[in-house]
């Protein structure tokens, strides 16, 4: 115990007092630059300045140009002058309000997994399995704030459909390389301090946490009922603070693979709309290393390796709790537009539901078609593969690709999960390895392939809109899969040698006799249904 | 007198009590109860594995009666929890030495 308290007041430090003195190294430059550039640009913590006529430039199809709408400012008295600026402020504001409202539903999808998670395993670890879900969102929060959103998002610059202050966000690391910049990490955001006490950024920054706890909850899932509870904690951190900030920062914080496009040639760079990488496959793979260094569960390989059956404890819960995240799903992907007024909206979210509902229904179709039942949990395992998989896609395909997408991430879900139960023989008890990793990866090759054209103009300062390749652009294909072997790459090395170092100090698997009896009661303190006699002789 | 311990399935309990009451046999205790016979269980699959429910869900019936009825209570229940398939459980009599009821303190036949 004291070890462990040891140890996290260590990591806690190191990430408080590490991030301010990078942000301080990094801030004198920044500063001048930015001086040069654009002088005006001051945080907005009230929201009163944020928003005005600059803003309505390309907001419908006649709207001003920029020089129309500079003329006409240069007449501040003119009442089309401040009509225009309430147009504008106005603009912003259902922005804001889209972005807050589906990160609100995004944070729901916290309790979809605590059920689904909890529903596929037993009932004498029930309490651990919630508990887990549960303090992954504190936990992840308060790393996500320390430092793990300067990381990700402090070099990106936003987006500016919540106003220009977003612009605020414009110190990342990058090191050059063949003559090109490769941004590494952002700088700039630690603690929401400073230039960071603004609206738009806090904003973007409860959307940007809901993602990635949305990531960091999946291993949990993989891991469960074997995981230590102080193990699972200090993951948590790690997770938050550094590993998914990381990777994020290179697709949406303006890092390298966002800049391959420009830099390289490759489509636009690698895209992924609204997470199938950066938040599905990062937990997924993330997965896989931690579920393969605990090993599996007591009972689930036959001496001969064969795997057993350990059906989880309750299917009706699990079913909700799929539902509920298919209901949050709808603001995971059509809140990435980060803008209420950008009407693709509309497309996304038809595409999200027609992928959900082609994935349930081919995954059920394969398992009836072998083992002659439907398979609730391969099923509600497939809806949310069809989700995952259009995830990146969602707002540059059509349903009918989103459907094939959804068809095909069905089945690659089954084949998915015998794979890595059969062949690999590494536990998962609820699929997470096969739902986030496996079709996150689908998810953002199905965007090279599938992209038609009509969406994103300009997106990554590359001139046209994205294509896949079906569309007649093999290097946005190209860009993908530099996507995908980065994230798996990274993620799995940072992991392993995370869990292999952290484990000398705070062991990650429970004893057997813990196991045995159920973690509920030894690592979290109470039991989840103490009026049951528990089935703790199955296995 | 005697005790009837019947093993059955247990969606047939509602029968089974309706044909008993009806030969005059009132009062019995009814557990949920969990086992194997000679059928071993049976095989499902979960998530591509197969696996062998090994311990079939069934309802234990208990019934202590005179001991002129048990050739009529045994009849009626094997009459009402047969469906003919296998799993229909199993019918156990085995000698009563003593009832009382806690109430009145009267015992033997008349406390049942």
């Amino acid at each position: 115990m004291k070890r462990f308290i040891a140890l996290a007041l260590v990591l806690a430090t190191v990430m408080i007092l590490g991030a301010p003195l990078l942000a301080l190294a990094q801030e004198a430059p920044a500063a001048t630059a930015e001086a040069a550039a654009a002088p005006a640009l001051v945080p907005d913590p009230s929201g009163t300045a944020i928003g005005g006529i600059s803003d309505i430039v390309g907001g419908s199809p006649n709207a001003p140009t920029k020089e129309e709408v500079e003329k006409m400012a240069a007449d501040k008295d003119a009442m089309l002058t401040k009509v225009a600026d309430v147009a504008g402020h106005n603009k912003i504001a259902i922005n804001m309000s889209w972005t807050l409202v589906c990160g609100f539903l995004v944070m729901f999808m916290q309790v979809g997994f605590a059920l689904c998670e909890t529903g596929f395993t037993r009932a004498k670890n029930a309490s651990h399995t919630m508990a887990m879900n549960i303090m992954v969102y504190g936990i992840g929060l308060l790393g996500y704030w320390i430092c793990g959103y300067a990381l990700q998002m402090g070099g990106g610059g936003g987006s500016a459909t919540l106003g220009g202050t977003m612009g605020l966000l414009n110190n990342e690391f990058t090191i050059n390389l063949f003559g090109k910049d490769f941004g590494l990490f952002g700088l700039k955001g630690f603690f929401l301090t400073g230039d960071s006490y603004d609206v738009s950024i806090a904003a973007l920054f409860l959307f940007q946490m809901v993602f990635m706890d949305t990531a960091a909850t999946i291993p949990t899932g993989a891991m469960a009922e074997r995981w230590s509870f102080k193990s699972f904690l200090l993951y948590g951190f790690f997770m938050s603070g550094i590993a998914y900030p990381l990777y994020a920062n290179w697709l949406w914080g303006g890092g390298w693979l966002s800049q391959l496009g420009a830099n390289f040639g490759l489509g636009h760079g690698t895209l992924d709309f609204a997470g199938s990488s950066v938040v599905h496959m990062t937990g997924g793979v993330a997965a896989l290393a931690g579920a393969w260094m605990l090993g599996p569960r007591i009972g689930k390989y036959k001496p001969d390796g064969t795997p057993n059956a350990i059906p989880g404890h309750h299917i009706p819960m699990a079913v909700t709790g799929v539902l509920i995240l298919a209901f949050g799903w709808f603001g995971f992907n059509t809140g990435s537009t980060l803008a209420g007024t950008d009407l693709r909206i509309g497309m996304i979210a038809t595409n999200t539901m027609l992928a959900s509902a082609a994935g349930a229904v081919s995954a059920m179709c394969y398992m009836m078609f072998i083992y002659g039942k439907p398979d609730l949990s391969m099923s509600a395992n497939g809806l949310l593969a069809g989700l995952v998989a259009i995830t990146a896609p969602c707002a540059y395909v059509t349903p009918t690709s989103a459907v094939i997408i959804g068809l095909i991430s069905g089945v690659l879900l089954c084949l998915s999960v015998f794979f890595v139960d059969q062949t690999l023989k590494v536990d998962d008890p609820v699929g997470a390895i096969s739902v986030h990793g496996t079709n996150g990866a689908w998810g953002l090759l199905a965007l090279g392939i599938f992209a038609d054209g009509s969406y994103n103009e300009g997106i990554n300062g590359v001139a046209g809109t994205v294509k896949g390749l079906l569309y007649g652009d093999g290097g946005q294909f190209i860009a993908q899969c530099i996507g995908v072997v980065t994230c798996f790459v990274f993620v799995f090395c940072a992991f392993v040698i995370y869990f292999k170092i952290m484990n000398n100090f705070v062991p990650m698997r429970v004893s057997a006799e813990i196991e045995q009896d159920g973690l509920d009661l030894h690592e979290v303190g109470v039991l989840a249904y103490p009026d049951f006699n528990l089935n703790k002789t199955h296995r | 007198m005697k005790k009837i311990e019947a093993i059955i399935k247990p969606f047939k309990v509602d029968e089974v009590k309706e044909a008993l009451d009806k030969i005059g046999c009132h009062g019995m205790t009814v557990t949920e109860v969990k086992g194997y016979g000679r059928q071993k269980g049976h095989m499902e699959t979960y998530r591509g594995v197969e696996y062998q429910v090994v311990f079939n869900p069934k309802a234990k019936v208990e019934v202590i009666v005179a001991d002129k009825l048990v050739k009529d209570v045994l009849a009626a229940i094997q009459k009402t929890a047969n469906t003919g398939s296998i799993g229909d459980g199993k019918i156990f009599v085995t000698p009563i030495e003593e009832v009382m009821r806690i109430r009145t303190g009267e015992t033997g036949e008349a406390a049942i």
